[in-house]
């Protein structure tokens, strides 16, 4: 029961953590100032998500590890995010997604998930996790609201920018359907009222994203297209383990080093 | 054997609303509603002043600073014992913070939070609908710290800091923080 519950946290720290890690990519080479700007705050929030997800997760665990060690002394398959959060930012397709607009449609796809599961953990009858969900919550709809802009701007924009959002939608949709996909932990939690039933969330997720995606000017990709999965269980994309050489370098060389 | 003496609370809060916020010197951490409790704890030989704080944003790189200053300022004053505690439930809202704070931040040229966060909550439902689904508005309102025009313009949602905008004044054209209603 306990491992299920480290489970579950872990799955949420890891989906900020990651993709914390993926923004951060971005600081000092942004397109312009104030999306430089935009992206490291956006990191930040997340990292400060994952650090009291993780936190917890620890002590759920109950081994003495600490939430550094989580984040710089596991691998790969010990991970437990969505694939969605490690893609790269500059696309791995070859649709000509291309760089920022792969960035923020990967933004726009996890935000809109991330607020629905927030909103529904902040309900959860952990009270810990409710008030961690409820803290969370306030930051990622403002990261919605700044995705959804972006989106609906820059697939209404230019005909190459519609070109590379369209692109990127289409390379990263194959990575949104483990977002709705319950497992047996998932189930055990939704059974004690501690998490979300997410299978639940889908045809809202289905059905904002569609609103949006029109005002946008972009097609969704078929709902019941084939989708790519593992993130839950540890089995990643090849960009996993390039992204954790990257993150864990100073730990991994310099264990317990502090600045 | 006579009890020491301590400073009351009142004498505690006062010595904390002192404090200012790394990132924003002329507003108080008191004034920005950070610090949500003071006590005296008996610990035996010493009382223990306990502290309890509500970060702002969950990554902002100010609370660590913020913990700090707040055990050496109250050990400055010889304080003898300091703990803190952190209580991320209910979140840190900008509703908390002090109209004297919000004065300051005008002042400084910082546009304070517009309204009450508590009355602005989205629902989630609602997400997505209508002509313009979901996307950035200046709050009604807001007007240039220096010039009071309301001829403004976003520049970029994110500032200096996670808790501000970032906006131009169309008028005196100067840019200006906002601090965002949270």
């Amino acid at each position: 029961m306990l491992d299920d519950k480290f489970d579950y946290l872990l799955r949420l720290g890891d989906n900020a953590l990651v993709l914390s890690q993926r923004l951060s990519e971005w600081v000092g080479k942004g397109p312009a100032l104030e999306e430089d700007m935009a992206l490291a705050n956006t990191a930040l929030d997340l990292i400060g998500q994952a650090r009291l997800w993780l936190a917890y997760a620890c002590e759920v665990e109950g081994a003495g590890r600490t939430e550094d060690q989580l984040a710089f002394m596991r691998d790969a398959q010990e991970f437990k995010n969505l694939l969605l959060v490690e893609q790269p930012n500059s696309g791995s397709g070859d649709g000509g997604g291309g760089g920022y607009a792969d960035t923020l449609m990967r933004q726009y796809l996890f935000d809109s998930w991330h607020l629905l599961l927030l909103d529904g953990l902040t309900r959860s009858a952990d009270e810990r996790m409710a008030g961690i969900a409820e803290k969370a919550k306030k930051e990622v709809t403002y990261h919605l609201r700044r995705s959804t802009d972006l989106l609906v701007r820059l697939g209404d924009g230019t005909e190459e920018s519609h070109r590379r959002m369209q692109a990127a939608l289409d390379d990263l949709w194959m990575y949104t359907g483990e977002m709705f996909t319950a497992d047996e932990v998932d189930q055990v939690l939704e059974s004690q009222g501690v998490a979300e039933n997410v299978a639940a969330l889908r045809l809202t997720w289905l059905e904002q994203v569609g609103r949006t995606l029109t005002a946008a000017t972009l097609v969704m990709p078929s709902p019941d297209a084939w989708m790519q999965k593992g993130g839950k269980h540890g089995r990643h994309t090849e960009h996993m383990g390039f992204l954790l050489a990257d993150m864990q370098f100073l730990q991994r060389a310099y264990p317990g080093q502090q600045w | 054997m006579q009890a020491p003496q301590y400073p009351t609370l009142d004498q505690v809060w006062a010595w904390l609303g002192e404090i200012e916020d790394p990132e924003i010197p002329v507003i108080s951490i008191v004034d920005l509603g950070i610090v949500r409790a003071v006590r005296w704890e008996d610990g035996g030989d010493s009382a223990e002043c306990v502290v309890t704080i509500t970060p702002t944003y969950s990554g902002c790189p100010a609370t660590h600073v913020i913990a700090q200053s707040v055990v050496q300022t109250l050990k400055g004053h010889g304080v003898p014992s300091v703990r803190l505690e952190t209580r991320i439930a209910p979140p840190w809202t900008t509703d908390w913070m002090s109209d004297e704070g919000k004065r300051k931040l005008r002042d400084y040229g910082i546009a304070p939070p517009l309204g009450l966060a508590a009355t602005q909550s989205i629902a989630i439902g609602d997400i997505g609908r209508g002509p313009a689904p979901f996307l950035v508005q200046a709050p009604a309102g807001l007007a240039c710290p220096r010039c009071d025009s309301s001829d403004i313009k976003l520049t970029s949602q994110f500032g200096s800091t996670p808790c501000k905008a970032l906006y131009r004044c169309s008028s005196c054209l100067e840019p200006f923080d906002y601090f965002k209603c949270h």
